[in-house]
């Protein structure tokens, strides 16, 4: 509202969180791999199909024999390796995102019908919640993958049931207990619906948690798709992924090991970031956890 | 009559424990009615059952009546209209009572959306009249604060502004001034008598303060265990009140004129919903109780100038409530 509090710059404001320089690492860190992903096709110094057979195996720029046309040196087809981790960054981050916005818009309306309802709709979701947790979602995906073959609208279904069932627990505990609440009685009192108390008044007040469970899911997310990727399972060439390259890399390792390693860093690093984040905005937003700690 | 709401024989169980026993009462358009009674005695309960909000495992009977239609037998999708609507309820503790996510404007919004049909600026406008109504100061930008910026005597005014945004005939504000200190009880209750003046509604208070209710209410219906034990028009309960738990209510109070006495209290405990004394409730904790108490269950039965009571062995003796409290002090000596 105010100008005066659109002025407080974002380090003091961080600081006034309790952000540690680690933890502002990892945001400087989060945001640069998404611009990467938005501005890929001004980043990426060649297209990331480009071959050049006669340029095949080069190492990166700052080891004997590299050159400055291949910053990061080329793969086993001569194409650029820091082109295609631009743009495999961007593919990565897309269908992690989308899988885990979609995993945790299902699992929440899971559990809010589930607390909100109870009886039959309560026992049926907590069951399907159940199977999940027994079953890994990578083996869940391989499954599909296999009968169905692969496309992209699959690959990102099968993305989202990581951790799909931990939205649904954790909304339905939290609707359990803030309708209790006097305000939500209040608002029912009012002549409010339940669409409307549901959406209206208790998603606002338990949207915290879910957030901080997103940040959580995502490295899972992310790891999920370079894993079916590694296998050959996921992103089919000639687009490409971080998990693709790593896939890829992974033959030529004693002799050009940059081909897997680099976009394995990459994965790790952005990982470990969210996971650090998500670990942070927990004790931010967690009450009960001692902010001086 | 339009707005007159009659409740007969409600009767609510949780999970095969009966906590009301058959409650009929009436409250007339425009009227306020007191219903007071200790912890338990089903106060709350009573207009929370008419209106539906309580959880499936309550069951509940009995008719309650409004406009000729019965609130019980109506679906919930019809029943939504009629809470806020017609009937309002606001609640004892107003800080947890309000949504801490949602400015105030919308949350009265809310309100003037569901019952009015308002939309955008008028909601604004209308929002903000509530609020000067109520006594909000600088209304105008107050309507984009969230509760926690108000005071708890603020935040009461808030709730009674979301009620009056449905232009209710009837407020059910249970124990709406617990929560607050005495001097901003006062203006609550003011400001309860004011607006009912001004819209005509009927205001039904739920509280166990009897100074509360003396100052506001034209009748007051006394709970006793999930039943009504009295009902008498105000000045009537408080000087001839009938039945002996009326009566040790009215001696538990301090006189501010006359000679300094002992107060009484009442001797005993509420008993338990799940193991009520066969007869009257009452009977164990009663100095007059005889043997048919301990039998038979007694009715509500008129007793002249509006004035009912449900018990067998009172005849609205004047002298009562001082016969009771002498033998309580005897009983202390003793």
């Amino acid at each position: 509202m105010s100008s005066a509090s659109e002025q407080v710059d974002i380090r003091s404001t961080l600081r006034l969180w309790g952000a540690s320089p680690v933890i502002v690492l990892c945001i400087g860190w989060l945001l640069a791999m998404i611009l990467i992903a938005i501005f890929a096709d001004l980043l990426a110094p060649i297209h990331y199909t480009t071959q050049d057979l006669t340029a095949r195996f080069r190492p990166p720029a700052f080891m004997t024999g590299g050159s400055a046309d291949h910053l990061l040196g080329t793969d086993h087809l001569g194409r650029d390796v820091l082109s295609r981790m631009i743009y495999a960054l961007r593919t990565s981050i897309l269908i992690a995102t989308l899988g885990t916005l979609i995993g945790a818009v299902m699992g929440t309306l899971m559990g809010l019908a589930a607390a909100r309802f109870r009886g039959i709709v309560d026992m049926v979701a907590m069951m399907l919640c159940d199977v999940q947790t027994a079953l890994p979602s990578l083996f869940i995906a391989i499954a599909f993958l296999a009968f169905f073959g692969n496309n992209i609208v699959l690959f990102i279904i099968l993305v989202s049931f990581e951790g799909w069932e931990r939205y649904a627990r954790l909304a339905r505990g939290l609707v359990l207990s803030e309708q209790t609440a006097d305000y939500i009685r209040a608002v029912e009192a009012f002549g409010a619906g339940t669409g409307r108390v549901v959406f209206q008044h208790l998603l606002p007040n338990i949207a915290a948690s879910l957030v901080v469970q997103a940040t959580l899911n995502f490295p899972g997310t992310i790891l999920l798709e370079t894993s079916l990727s590694f296998l050959g399972l996921g992103v089919q060439p000639p687009d490409t992924s971080l998990g693709l390259m790593l896939g890829e890399g992974r033959r030529y390792l004693l002799n050009a090991w940059w081909i897997a390693v680099l976009p394995g860093i990459i994965i790790f690093l952005t990982t470990l970031a969210m996971s650090l984040f998500g670990d942070w905005l927990r004790d931010r937003l967690d009450p009960t956890i001692n902010k001086e700690g | 009559m339009r707005g007159s709401i009659t409740l007969e024989e409600l009767t609510v169980s949780f999970n095969g424990v009966r906590v009301l026993h058959g409650i009929d009462l009436a409250i007339g358009p425009g009227e306020t009615l007191g219903l007071v009674g200790e912890s338990g005695s089903g106060k709350s309960v009573t207009w929370l059952a008419a209106l539906g909000l309580l959880p499936p495992k309550a069951k509940v009977s009995g008719r309650v009546m409004l406009n000729d239609r019965n609130l019980l037998d109506m679906p919930d999708s019809k029943l939504t209209g009629i809470r806020g609507g017609r009937i309002a309820m606001i609640f004892q503790d107003p800080v947890s009572a309000l949504n801490p996510m949602l400015t105030v404007k919308r949350q009265i919004g809310e309100t003037l959306a569901l019952h009015r049909g308002l939309s955008g600026a008028a909601i604004k406008a209308e929002a903000k009249r509530l609020l000067d109504l109520v006594g909000i100061p600088d209304a105008e930008r107050r309507l984009n604060a969230y509760p926690h910026e108000f005071s708890g005597g603020q935040n009461q005014r808030v709730m009674i502004a979301m009620a009056l945004a449905g232009q209710p005939d009837l407020l059910v504000a249970d124990e709406p001034t617990t929560a607050l200190d005495v001097t901003i009880q006062a203006q609550i209750l003011d400001l309860l008598a004011l607006t009912q003046r001004e819209t005509g509604m009927a205001l039904v208070l739920i509280s166990h303060d009897l100074g509360v209710v003396s100052q506001v209410c034209d009748r007051v219906a006394v709970m006793y265990a999930g039943r009504i034990v009295e009902e008498a028009p105000v000045e009537r309960l408080f000087e001839h009140p009938a039945h002996p738990y009326s009566q040790g209510l009215m001696g538990s109070l301090p006189a501010i004129d006359g000679p300094r006495r002992r107060l009484t209290a009442i001797g005993g405990t509420v008993p338990d919903a799940s193991s009520l004394p066969a007869g009257c409730s009452f009977a164990p904790r009663c100095a007059f109780a005889e043997t048919q108490c301990h039998e038979q269950i007694p009715l509500l039965a008129g007793i002249g100038r509006d004035h009912s009571v449900a018990c067998l062995v009172s005849e609205a003796q004047p002298s009562a409530a001082i016969r009771y409290s002498r033998q309580k002090e005897q009983r202390i000596e003793a």
